[in-house]
């Protein structure tokens, strides 16, 4: 019961502050996942890779996941529905006046401040999933650690995300690329 | 009634057809608010986006809300909310029960070690597509960078980040927008 008070609480506050969507409540989840250990850093990132390749909002499907890998299904329903819980206030809220609101100085500049420091923050959380994918666990030394063939199909794939022809290219092709090479090479 | 469960199975369609959230739900929203029920024109459905983009949370969510609200008020909104998160709390939670099944097996661990590998990947080059739109000045700059430091090395909740900045947008808001 208390676990989940706490995923309530938890989700409640990504809802609330996670800004700009999608990919924005993972700084929230890595957070989480230092915080309370309902699951590894692994499983974290094997999380977006499901959440990327199956139907529904990112940011929905990673909250049921997370919700589900701590407390089962009554989990996955606290944290989804934690999670939109303060977008339904808000927007409810905002909806009665929404020409006003959108167009509020104070409202912009909110977000002027605020969109460069979520790309700090997306950028943070994408750190630590960089660090378990990159990185062996218990090596000794920092360049033992390195697990050059994941380093080197990291950067190809990164290239291929920026090759214009391939920017319609659905993120579930690299991700099935990632797994078939993931079998091929026994990762 | 008829109009809740309208809503509601309207943005579980959506819910379960899109792919991503955000901006790629949007040709989805077309086909099932302005064509197919003519709940809004091209140009309201655009305004609703615009706010679902500019309130705290996700992307799609808001904007279900949003239409919901606007057809039939706060049932609506929470009808339509409701459906847009059904498909995903089915589909992953199958998923899910599924997965601590054969995450045992060596090859899907193989799998999963490239996927995790891909992920990278597609997480840098969204970090590198929102570095192009938000990063154009120099305080730009400095605000990633303190966003990026205190979280990835400080370990420090990104509420703090979200909330420094709402402060620091009510000091400096006037002296940026002259700039």
């Amino acid at each position: 019961m208390m676990e989940l008070l706490t995923l309530c609480f938890e989700f409640f506050k990504t809802g609330l502050f996670a800004v700009g969507g999608g990919l924005a409540t993972l700084p929230f989840l890595t957070q989480m996942q230092q915080k309370y250990g309902w699951f590894t850093a692994e499983d974290l990132a094997n999380m977006i890779a499901v959440s990327e390749s199956t139907p529904g909002p990112i940011g929905v499907n990673m909250a049921t996941y997370v919700g589900y890998m701590t407390k089962g299904i009554p989990g996955a329903l606290t944290a989804t529905l934690s999670l939109v819980l303060p977008s339904l206030i808000i927007v409810l809220i905002v909806a009665k006046a929404m020409d006003k609101y959108q167009n509020s100085p104070l409202v912009q500049n909110m977000f002027a401040f605020m969109r460069p420091a979520v790309t700090g923050l997306i950028a943070a959380a994408g750190f630590s999933v960089l660090k378990i994918a990159l990185f062996k666990a218990g090596a000794a030394t920092f360049f033992t650690g390195i697990d050059w063939l994941a380093v080197v199909l990291f950067i190809v794939l990164l290239v291929l995300t920026q090759v214009k022809k391939l920017k319609k290219i659905h993120p579930i092709a690299f991700i099935a690329v990632g797994a078939v090479i993931g079998i091929l090479f026994g990762m | 009634m008829q109009l809740l469960w309208e809503l509601y199975r309207t943005f579980f369609v959506i819910g379960a057809l899109t792919f991503g959230g955000g901006y790629a739900m949007l040709p989805m929203l077309e086909r099932e608010i302005v064509n197919k029920h003519k709940w809004g024109t091209q140009e309201e459905l655009l305004n609703y986006f615009a706010i679902g983009q500019c309130t705290p949370g996700v992307i799609a969510v808001n904007t279900a809300t949003f239409v919901g609200y606007k057809k039939k008020g706060i049932l609506g909104g929470i009808a339509a909310t409701l459906g847009v998160i059904t498909p995903s709390l089915i589909i992953i939670t199958a998923i899910a029960m599924v997965l601590e099944n054969f995450m045992d097996i060596v090859w899907v661990q193989h799998a999963f070690a490239g996927i995790r590998v891909a992920v990278c990947a597609l997480i840098a080059s969204s970090v590198i597509k929102l570095i192009k739109s938000n990063i154009k000045q120099w305080w730009h700059i400095a605000l990633a960078v303190a966003g990026f430091v205190v979280v990835a090395l400080f370990s420090l909740s990104p509420v703090y980040v979200v909330i420094a900045c709402a402060v620091l947008s009510f000091i400096f808001g006037k002296k940026v927008q002259k700039a």
